[in-house]
């Protein structure tokens, strides 16, 4: 354990931060579902509104996303440019 | 040139923007990256693709055949999508909004051809989401008042209580951010995702990645594609109002 240098460890520690981040992409998931299921029921209840529901869903959805990118790049921005070391 | 602008076909990860050659300019050091070339590709293929169009159209016949079909085809798409969502406004920014789709349906998709795709760098959604703001703006100050833009600005409380001003200034300011940076964080990580997978997994990456390239390239591409359009659509026709 004495070998590890302090490039080394921020590197690791880097690793952990980007799986962290991406933890981030939980909500967006749970609120795409959610947004996915009403959709589904309102196409149940009207099948002619088909293409308007779907095209509102989609817009609403890419919407809610865009939290989970942000942990995403932070994850990226930790993997590859590596700012802290 | 073959490891640095073709994605699929190196060995080792490769998803980062390469500088191919550089020059001085006013003492800073400039570089011409691989998405300078993808971007340079994708408009060659667009303009050539127009100026067949173009052609097709001038000898347009009464019963529609061959390209001239396609060209009509999408035309009609592009049409019906804008005046749906902005109504009669629509006219005067079917134009706009037709390029900006075509354009980045192109970009996303040029990840089947081999190439980088040109929006999984900032420098290019950047400019396409400030392009955005300012049609917002411009159109806000055209045609709101200011009196109404004031009251829209203090929206949940009375407009002589601006206490919700700054909040509303900066929702206003992330707008374009957030436009550009979903598109470009969805076509990256399409764009990792496929390189992982080609180069950790090349011994065995031969026929099933044509699904994922189906996911990542085709139905992210569009859905972005789409949702980038819709979202200035509505942010214009926010702007603009109801009373036109």
């Amino acid at each position: 354990m004495d070998n590890i240098t302090g490039a080394e460890l921020i590197r690791a520690c880097s690793a952990i931060g980007a799986g962290l981040a991406v933890i981030a992409g939980i909500g967006p998931g749970i609120g795409q579902g959610i947004a996915a299921g009403h959709a589904a029921s309102a196409v149940g209840r009207n099948p002619g509104a088909k293409s308007d529901i779907t095209s509102t869903m989609l817009l609403g959805q890419a919407v809610a996303e865009t939290t989970g990118l942000y942990g995403l790049l932070v994850a990226i921005l930790l993997m590859f440019v590596q700012p802290l070391k | 040139m073959q490891g640095t602008i073709l994605l699929s076909s190196s060995s080792d990860i490769d998803i980062m923007v390469h500088g191919l050659f550089s020059y001085k300019l006013f003492g800073h050091t400039f570089w011409i990256t691989t998405t300078h070339v993808c971007l340079l590709i994708v408009i060659l293929v667009l303009t050539g693709f127009s100026i067949a169009a173009n052609r097709a159209m001038k000898h347009a016949s009464e019963v529609p055949s061959g390209f001239q079909n396609v060209v009509e085809l999408i035309v009609e798409m592009l049409d019906k999508m804008v005046h749906g969502v902005m109504g009669k406004s629509g006219d005067k920014f079917v134009n706009y909004i037709g390029t900006v789709f075509i354009f980045i349906l192109i970009s996303n998709l040029s990840g089947l051809f081999g190439l980088r795709p040109p929006t999984a760098d900032y420098g290019v959604t950047l400019p396409l989401a400030l392009l955005s703001f300012i049609l917002i703006h411009f159109n806000q100050f055209k045609y709101q008042t200011p009196k109404e833009i004031w009251t829209d600005m203090c929206s949940p409380l009375p407009p002589w209580l601006p206490i919700w001003f700054p909040i509303n200034v900066i929702s206003e300011l992330a707008v374009p951010i957030s436009l550009s940076l979903r598109l470009f964080a969805n076509i990256l990580s399409g764009t990792i995702i496929m390189a992982l997978i080609y180069s950790l997994l090349s011994k065995i990456a031969y026929f099933w990645p044509g699904a994922l390239h189906a996911y990542f390239d085709v139905f992210s591409g569009c859905i972005q594609t789409y949702v980038f359009c819709m979202l200035t659509m509505t942010y214009i026709s926010n702007a603009i109002g109801e009373e036109n």
